[in-house]
């Protein structure tokens, strides 16, 4: 009750908060991310457009390294559980977060899939996110990486456009390179002069997942970016 | 439109501080989210008047405090301008984002008995 003049009014308090809005699900990826170290994992956040080819890159990536890491991988989808059934037949344990009408993962929804693998068996996981280039890209999921795939196909100008996801990213997959003579004029040049504006240290892995092109670089830098044991 | 499982994360955060403070309502919100924060303020806006029906921020006016997204170089802090390439022109360095990819809640005004 107010006390300065007994009018009977409720007091108002204020409380100082200063905390992050997301700090619940920051506490869940902090926790993923413990996990994954505790187990050596790589673990990469894939993220990109629907149709960007971030499952096609996933299946090549397992096929070339099959003889060499250990791979894992859910896929984030609204509805179906499609890529999960790609990434299987290419060799490697998958499964799906359902998500219903989610437009992005969140870190409870990759730790309770978590629950489904033996991190202590795998040496990388993907977590291939909702197709989309804004609603994942605050969402820390307790990756050790995030890695945004964009199809040439898609146009250069799309860095500009959805910056937040570019910008968190340690490295973009420019996809479907083998489609560039038939885009009048689009270049790789221009991917990257868009990608400088938006990433402060830009990283970009031009490949083509059909031919097999520019695949060897990726490979390289995935590999050298597993934690030492 | 993430802007919903936000609002949804901001209500279940007030209700519990209001509850640890045994608040009988909420008075006003008050949100700082930056302009590259990747979150748009009018649909944070929308998504609350929707979902705050019937939860103890049902009178509560939401504040949105923008933040203006600011880059400088982390040696000699040239500060760099609006669509620029991010690294610096003096030294080369890539710059760093000091502000603009808030989303933090500031403070809870709620009415205590």
């Amino acid at each position: 009750m107010c006390q300065d003049c007994g009018c009977g009014d409720r007091e108002i308090v204020p409380v100082e908060v200063h905390e992050r809005l997301l700090s619940g699900n920051d506490r869940v990826a902090r926790h993923n991310r413990e996990h994954f170290a505790a187990h050596d994992v790589l673990a990469i956040n894939l993220m990109g457009s629907p149709g960007s080819g971030k499952t096609a890159i996933l299946e090549a990536t397992a096929r070339a390294l099959a003889s060499r890491q250990r791979l894992g991988a859910v896929s984030g989808d609204l509805a179906t559980d499609r890529d999960a059934q790609r990434l299987r037949a290419a060799g490697i344990p998958a499964a799906t977060i359902t998500t219903g009408s989610a437009c992005h993962l969140d870190a409870e929804m990759v730790h309770h899939a978590l629950h489904d693998f033996a991190l202590d068996s795998l040496d990388i996981f993907v977590i291939e996110n909702v197709g989309n280039l804004v609603c994942p890209a605050i969402y820390d999921l307790g990756q050790t990486l995030n890695v945004v795939a964009l199809s040439v196909t898609e146009g250069e100008d799309k860095p500009l456009k959805y910056p937040v996801m570019f910008r968190n990213a340690q490295a973009v997959l420019l996809t479907k390179i083998d489609l560039l003579p038939h885009l009048g004029g689009v270049s790789l040049q221009m991917f990257n002069e868009a990608l400088a504006r938006v990433m402060p240290e830009p990283r970009t892995f031009p490949v083509s997942a059909l031919t097999g092109e520019g695949m060897d670089r990726w490979l390289e830098w995935l590999e050298a970016s597993r934690p030492r044991v | 439109m993430h802007e919903y499982s936000i609002v949804s994360a901001l209500l279940e955060r007030v209700s519990a501080e209001a509850r640890a403070h045994n608040a009988t309502a909420v008075y006003r919100l008050t949100l700082r989210i930056g302009d590259a924060a990747g979150v748009e303020r009018d649909l944070l806006s929308k998504a609350y008047e929707h979902f705050r029906a019937g939860t103890i921020c049902a009178r509560a006016e939401l504040c949105i405090e923008p933040v203006a997204e600011r880059w400088v170089c982390p040696v000699c802090g040239r500060i760099l301008e609006r669509g620029a390439v991010l690294s610096c022109e003096g030294c080369g360095m890539p710059a760093r984002l000091m502000s603009g990819d808030e989303i933090i809640l500031e403070r809870i005004e709620m009415e205590v008995p």
